[in-house]
């Protein structure tokens, strides 16, 4: 990313990642934008002119509660604020044994939890208590350290315990909100984890393939056909990078919903590279049979009818806060100081549309859960230049195979391949790594292959 | 094989010229670079292929040889490339490619650092994702792997966007004049903790870092060394798993009772009569027999913020 846009603004987009993860809400910054933590209404203003990857805090004031930036240092738990350091109780664990090192002492890892009685009397700081500390000005972490100090058994835990504990604790007490910087990575991981219907199951490294295997690059002509909310579209216009074109076509005439593109903080110039376009205006005349038609009647149908697609065609798709869900806010705001996103999704003009059907677009991406792939690929691979790529996604592996043995039949393309993406994530720490015990089963499928010249 | 002149992009108007690099196809675990040259020919087991023959061509042809076999030529890509390039080292796949340019957010204009350079696999798609504003500099500790990297981005027509060098970077880090211009650093070295430190210096604010390393050991020791000044430290493996497509006509057989030895597929229809399925054609999808068990660990980490 350029300098520029590693500083927020008014009017710019971000994610806002609370409590590692637990909750993600897409916002638009501006002052007058608001974020629910818990119970408390924060004001987003602090937030704008600052660094993505800024970490805020809840904190209390007089006039109400409002987000202050934190430096956290997630090596030891430490947190810096003001100048005044917090050192933790928690110990170093050196890797080479669970051998812990308290001030000066030694104490080899032996407490395990066979002691432990899980009856709920272990805490003897009541909701009553801590709401008292709160009323008096207590900040998060004094309340933490309060409930630790509380605790009959927090001494019994071992270390690792103790820290499962803290952070528990913290994630209620003193929440944080990571600004995270919207990319194609963050928002499909977003999506993915919290609405994946809405993006068709597209998980990021199945993402990453397709723009790979297309060979999206800049000063090229992308065509794709995008169901999965723009996702796609925006991928392919971050790497375009305000070079060449994407074009985002559809059947029938009403676009396809490209509301995630809006989330991207894509500049003017990139957002100009995006043109729409029926699939009818793409096709040479003499290639629109009646069949066209009838599938557009098919394709709408299906698409109002199938509650699963969650690809609205409403441009102003208003989502409601939810705990467990992606909010968006501030999408809302029409305030004249706030910055309008620029506009993305222009209808492609008959220049361009010839030019492209002169050279042929450079490569295809096609994401559409809900049609038939071999229709879709037996009219747009035409289309194509010669030798170029073309990257196709679907949920099902049978549309992909059944389209990749008419390729291989027809003689259309060459180096046909059907992939699955296997994906794995580990947890990385001393003396306890491996594999994360959750896991996506599935990505999706991706079939690859370059079309060939047929004359 | 980027386009840095919209003029000269792929096009069905552009054909073959002497001196293009193209990818000779002969099947889709066979493929080979070669650079076009007038007089000169191509000799596989399909026979012999003229150079001249394929000028003037639009990529995408298949071309005859004397004996009437063919090939295709393909335009390259850098993932044809990875598939044909020499390996004088162990390179990095598709798989691991691509994540690595998605989950470092390369977008056109970053500067990226890269160690080591290897067989350039991994750079060539660095330098489309960084095309046509921004750069990769890539340094490896090997004077002559260095000196061949080179010459193969002279010949994939991407030394403007790439810049190797020879340098000790466990030993020596990068160097000082890239400090707080990298926005995404790439290590491939043995010793990767080694190097963290350094990059954490490269790197803008908010900045991300990979670091592959095929085992668990390397990955602990980055990632505890990573903490001092990283965050969102993650470790991944990725792999692919490829299908093959056959269309098979599953035949039921028709039976009348007595041949115990067949099943016979028979359905009772609400009438009490019974139906004897006819055959089927059906494409049919099962994964593939070998598969790659493991290539690397892909750890990321993003550069902690100060306020």
């Amino acid at each position: 990313m350029c300098d520029s846009r590693r500083v927020t603004w008014e009017g710019c987009s971000v994610l806002l990642d609370i409590n590692d993860g637990d909750r993600l809400v897409f916002a638009r910054l501006s002052p007058a934008a608001k974020l629910k933590i818990g119970n408390k209404n924060c004001s987003l203003q602090p937030l704008i002119g600052r660094a993505f990857g800024t970490v805020f805090q809840v904190e209390t004031a007089p006039e109400g509660p409002y987000l202050s930036p934190v430096q956290v240092n997630a090596y030891n738990g430490e947190e810096v604020r003001d100048g005044q350091v917090n050192v933790d109780l928690r110990d170093q664990v050196s890797d080479n044994n669970a051998e812990e090192v308290r001030d000066g002492q030694v104490n080899v890892e032996s407490r395990d939890n066979r002691t432990l009685v899980d009856n709920n009397t272990a805490q003897s700081l009541t909701g009553e208590d801590i709401e008292a500390m709160r009323r008096q000005g207590a900040r998060g972490n004094e309340i933490i350290e309060a409930l630790i100090a509380n605790s009959a058994t927090f001494e019994k835990k071992t270390s690792f315990s103790q820290e499962k504990y803290r952070l528990k604790k913290q994630k209620k007490y003193a929440p944080k909100v990571l600004m995270r910087r919207p990319g194609s990575r963050s928002i499909c991981e977003a999506y993915f984890k919290k609405y994946p219907s809405k993006i068709g199951f597209l998980r990021v490294d199945t993402l990453s393939l397709l723009l790979s295997m297309a060979n999206v690059s800049s000063n090229s002509d992308v065509l794709v056909v995008d169901m999965v909310g723009g996702l796609i579209t925006g991928a392919v216009a971050e790497r375009l990078g305000g070079t060449g074109f994407v074009c985002n076509s559809y059947y029938g005439q009403t676009p396809y919903s490209m509301d995630i593109v809006r989330i991207f903080n894509l500049s003017d110039e990139i957002c100009r590279r995006i043109l729409r376009s029926p699939i009818s205006d793409l096709l040479s005349q003499k290639e629109l049979p009646e069949q066209i038609v009838q599938h557009d009647d098919v394709c709408n149908a299906k698409i109002q009818s199938n509650d699963q697609i969650s690809a609205s065609a409403s441009v102003e798709e208003i989502c409601h806060s939810s705990e467990n869900g992606i909010s968006e806010l501030g999408a809302e705001n029409t305030g004249p100081a706030v910055h309008k996103a620029p506009k993305a999704g222009e209808k492609a003009q008959k220049e361009m549309i010839d030019s492209w059907k002169e050279n042929g677009f450079s490569s295809l991406i096609i994401a559409t859960p809900e049609l038939d792939t071999w229709t879709l690929v037996r009219d747009l691979l035409p289309l194509l230049a010669n030798s170029a790529p073309f990257a196709i996604y679907h949920q099902y592996l049978q549309p992909l195979a059944t389209c990749m043995h008419n390729l291989q039949l027809e003689k259309m393309a060459i180096g046909l391949q059907i992939s699955e993406p296997w994906l794995r994530e580990y947890q990385v720490l001393p003396s306890r790594t491996h594999p994360c015990m959750q896991m996506s089963a599935s990505g999706g499928y991706i079939l690859s292959g370059t079309k060939i010249c047929t004359s | 094989m980027l386009v840095s002149d919209p003029a000269k992009k792929l096009s069905s108007n552009r054909s073959i010229g002497n001196g293009d690099l193209v990818i000779v196809y002969e099947r889709h675990d066979n493929m080979k670079a070669v650079t076009v040259s007038e007089g000169s020919v191509l000799q596989n087991r399909f026979g012999v292929f003229k150079h001249s023959d394929w000028i003037g061509k639009p990529f995408g042809s298949k071309v005859f040889s004397n004996k009437g076999g063919f090939v295709y030529l393909l335009a390259p890509t850098p993932e044809l490339w990875t598939l044909v390039l020499s390996h004088r080292t162990q390179i990095l796949y598709i798989a691991d490619i691509s994540f690595v340019v998605m989950y470092l957010d390369i977008v056109p204009g970053c500067l990226v650092l890269e160690s080591g350079t290897g067989s350039g696999s991994l750079t060539t798609s660095l330098a489309r994702a960084v095309a046509p504003t921004g750069h990769v500099y890539t340094f490896d500790f090997h004077e002559q792997r260095a000196g061949s990297a080179r010459d193969d981005f002279v010949r994939t027509g991407l030394s403007n966007l790439v810049t190797v060098g020879v340098r000790d970077i466990q030993g020596e880090g990068f160097p000082d004049e890239f400090t707080g211009l990298a926005d995404a650093v790439f290590l491939d070295l043995p010793q990767p903790w080694l190097a963290i430190p350094s990059a954490s210096k490269m790197l803008k604010q908010d900045g991300t870092l990979c670091s592959f390393s095929p085992c668990i050991e390397q990955v602990q020791r980055s990632s505890e060394v990573l903490q001092t000044s990283f965050t969102d430290i993650r470790t991944f493996e990725i792999l692919l798993r490829t299908y093959e497509v056959r269309e098979e006509k599953l035949e039921s057989i028709q039976g009348n009772g007595s041949n115990a030895s067949l099943p016979c597929k028979r359905r009772q229809c609400s009438d009490g009569g019974s139906v004897i399925s006819s055959p089927i054609s059906s494409v049919m999808a099962r994964p593939c027999g070998e598969a790659r068990g493991h290539t690397g660990y892909l750890t990321f980490a993003r550069l902690k913020c100060l306020i």
